[in-house]
């Protein structure tokens, strides 16, 4: 659940929206601050962002559907980021990724069924002198093997 | 020998995205501690700077001015450069660089062979200077060139420096910088635009990002002299949403810049007015491409849109708007400062100055590396570069990322400028340059580059939406094992085809990657076609898994493993498997702990 009947998120969007209206282009900001406050920008919450800045609906779907950072769902409590860019790619990070898939038993792009984790696979995380890398939250894990996967889990399994 | 503390000295440490996932920032906070027990805080200053480059050995710890280099240094080692280095004036050895084929410890930044070949313009502050302190960048020259040019030149001065330099776009086009500022110049209208394109969306490529993270005053001052070239007020930097160091040290530049006088109404006391703000990008890697890149700035989807007219004559909100790449930016000052001849002096023909690699793959040493124009491949990946990791032996390096292709050995020499790399088939690119070993199935990175163009299209135009993914379709064939000869001739057609009539530049050259392999490692191909194997034993579907009768104790643990029972044997004798009914899981192969297990 995105928990979007919380009326203080809806609030702080609000005040952010009405910062913003008048700038050219505020859309895209005004769907990172969404995220950012929720999660995730389910139908309702874009609902909102259409009304209150004045964009059609059409509009607002096609720019929260275009880019890969935005989700309509909600997301596990830790994102899990497995680097597929090249460097990455040529140390072996697929085994990283399918290890993390077998191990949590979700598919890359979702969520487990306790809400813990979201695997995903994301583009050049700038590291790849550690090739190959993954990102719990903020946190980056470099020179990974897919044997380190289980003890890395653990951490946050607690 | 090293004198005691009577100077001040300074602790660089690097506070690039790779040293700090190496814990670099816990290093920080130790020097700092250990500083402040030994009560040296009046003599020593702790600084956290940009990427050094070599990511390799992080994190980097750099003692000034004694010039001593420290690499892979941890909690324990910070503790003991206080202890030893800064207060003993004793080198601490262990975590001095060793040449790993003379052996010999060499403290010296500079004469390490990584740095040896390279010149440092982009990243001339990366790894000097605190990026969060607006006066270090001061202290090296900074805003100076700014400075030179509101005070003493008028805008077409600058420009003509910009032309007579030779400086091309960094951002892969490899466009004449001066020619777009004067266009830009010229294009009628008052108001005018100056973006910084910093989607750096290649996979593999981290230059941009450590120029922002490392020095982004550069990237600042060169937007600045851009928009007194071209006639503009307002400038945008568009950066990715994945570099939040980055976007975090922008911010901070930013504000300072204004504080100080170098960014806002009337700089320097003059009457020109600049203003830089950031727009972060959402995770798509076509908004790299300059006209998608407006559309979302302005709030759209980032698609692209048909050139002509280009940016310079329509921009964005429909005014005339000149894009340059981050890179191309940071080396405006310098231009500047030391003049065009200085910089045309160094490189090749028609490519002038430096470019800045991300070399990464298999290679020795992966890092950041700024070389002239001209270097050879060779030198960069043998000689800065170390050679191939785990003594394996080269196949290919790749440039250019999804645009790009797969260089072979026999072109190791070719120097590097824009048009040598185009001739091979391949691009300059953004600066990535991923090594390849013969573990690597040069049909397999093709596919990989091509899902990413799948990907990554904005679905548009048809022939990039649809081409590549019948292309894709094919590889998958053909990596299966289900491949026939005449697939390749489909193949080299489409690519042709989606090459012409793409509307933008990621479908005019996503078919590259498939054509440069095609071209040189067309005997792999064959090779998954005819003969149904890789030969680099990469392509799953392709393996056949053996037994190694020698090896094997009859632990049993592989055939309990097998999903589909097909490996037999008893307890303590030999196993075999049946290949007939084996999917090719390599369950087996990953479970036996003799090695006893193969695949080719
Ligand atoms: C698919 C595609 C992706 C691109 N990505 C980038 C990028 O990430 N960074 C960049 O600076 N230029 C990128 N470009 C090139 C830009 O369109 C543009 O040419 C460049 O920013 C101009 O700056 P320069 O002249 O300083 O190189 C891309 C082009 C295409 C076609
Ligand atoms: S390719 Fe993974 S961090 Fe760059």
């Amino acid at each position: 659940m995105c928990y979007c009947d919380e009326q203080s998120k809806f609030e702080e969007l609000r005040k952010f929206i009405q910062e913003k209206r008048n700038d050219k282009g505020a859309l895209m900001p005004v769907l990172q601050k969404a995220q950012e406050i929720f999660g995730c920008l389910s139908y309702d919450i874009q609902e909102f962002i259409s009304k209150e800045l004045k964009v059609p609906m059409a509009e607002v779907y096609g720019v929260s559907t275009f880019y890969s950072q935005f989700t309509l769902e909600p997301k596990g409590e830790h994102i899990i980021r497995v680097c597929l860019g090249t460097a990455c790619y040529v140390k072996g990070a697929q085994a990283i990724l399918d290890r993390l898939s077998k191990e949590l038993n979700v598919e890359v792009g979702k969520t487990t069924q306790d809400g813990k984790f979201t695997l995903e696979a994301t583009r050049c995380l700038g590291a790849c002198g550690l090739a190959p890398v993954m990102m719990i939250g903020e946190k980056v894990y470099g020179r990974l093997i897919p044997d380190d996967i289980p003890n890395i889990l653990k951490e946050y399994q607690k | 020998m090293i004198n005691s503390i009577e100077k001040l000295k300074e602790i660089l440490v690097c506070g690039g995205t790779g040293c700090q996932a190496s814990e670099s920032n816990r290093v920080f906070e130790v020097l700092k501690e250990e500083v402040k027990a030994e009560n040296l805080d009046k003599q020593v200053k702790v600084i956290m700077t940009g990427c050094f480059g070599f990511c390799e050995k992080g994190p980097i710890v750099k003692v000034m001015p004694d010039n001593v280099f420290y690499v892979e240094v941890d909690e324990a080692s910070a503790r003991k450069i206080v202890k030893e280095h800064v207060l003993k004036g004793r080198i601490v050895e262990e975590k001095i660089y060793k040449d790993p084929k003379t052996l010999e410890k060499i403290p010296e930044q500079s004469s390490i062979p990584f740095y040896k070949k390279q010149i440092r313009i982009a990243l001339r502050n990366c790894g000097k200077i605190d990026p969060e302190n607006i006066n270090e960048y001061i202290a090296s020259d900074g805003y100076m060139a700014l400075a030179k040019v509101l005070k003493e030149m008028a805008p077409e001065e600058v420009i003509d420096i910009v032309k007579r330099s030779g400086l091309r776009g960094r951002g892969g086009g490899g466009f004449p910088t001066g020619l777009k500022w004067e266009a830009t110049r010229k294009s009628k209208g008052d108001v005018k635009y100056v973006i910084c394109n910093a989607d750096e969306g290649d996979p593999g490529a981290f230059m941009d990002r450590s120029i922002l993270e490392g020095d982004p005053h550069s990237v600042l001052e060169g937007m600045a002299i851009a928009g007194y070239a071209i006639g503009a007020k307002q400038g945008y930097i568009y950066v990715r949403a994945e570099y939040p160091l980055a976007i975090h040290r922008l911010k901070i530049a930013i504000s300072q810049a204004r504080q100080r006088g170098f960014l806002g109404e009337n700089i320097l006391g003059t009457d020109f007015s600049f203003d830089v703000d950031l727009k972060i990008g959402a995770g798509a890697f076509i908004c790299g491409e300059e006209t998608a890149l407006i559309n979302s700035i302005e709030g759209g989807r980032g698609e692209p849109t048909v050139k002509p007219p280009y940016p310079a004559q329509v921009g964005l909100w429909k005014k005339p708007t000149n894009i340059n790449n981050v890179e191309t930016f940071a080396n405006i000052p310098p231009i500047i400062l030391n003049g065009p001849d200085w910089f045309s002096s160094i490189g090749t023909e028609k490519s002038k100055g430096t470019k800045v690699f991300a070399l990464a793959g298999k290679v020795n040493n992966v890092g950041l590396v700024e070389v002239p124009m001209g270097i050879t491949l060779r030198e960069i990946i043998y000689d800065l570069g170390g050679g191939i990791k785990g003594g394996k032996k080269f196949k290919a390096v790749q440039t250019g990322g999804p645009s790009g292709g797969c260089i072979p050995y026999e072109y190791l020499d070719t120097p590097i400028d824009y048009d040598n790399l185009n001739a091979l088939g391949s691009m300059m690119g953004s600066g990535g340059m991923i090594v390849m070993d013969e573990n690597d199935c040069m049909v397999n990175i093709a596919k990989f580059y091509l899902e990413f163009s799948c990907d990554e299209s904005c679905g548009r135009c048809t022939a990039c939406r649809i081409g590549n993914k019948r292309m894709l379709e094919i590889l998958n064939k053909i990596t299966e094992g289900k491949g026939e000869m005449e697939d390749l001739e489909t193949l080299r057609e489409l690519a042709e085809t989606i090459k012409d009539s793409s509307l933008c530049g990621l479908g005019q050259t996503s078919p590259n990657p498939v054509l440069s392999t095609m071209k040189f490692f067309y005997d792999e191909y064959v090779a998954h076609v005819k003969d149904k194997t890789c030969p680099a034993g990469v392509c799953t579907a392709l393996l056949k898994y053996y037994i190694i009768p020698e090896k094997c104790v009859g632990c049993t643990a592989c055939a309990k493993v097998c999903p589909v029972n097909v490996i037999h044997g008893e307890p303590r004798k030999v196993h075999v498997i049946d290949r007939e009914g084996c999917i090719k899981c390599g369950e087996c192969f990953r479970t036996c702990r003799f090695g006893a297990i193969t695949r080719k």
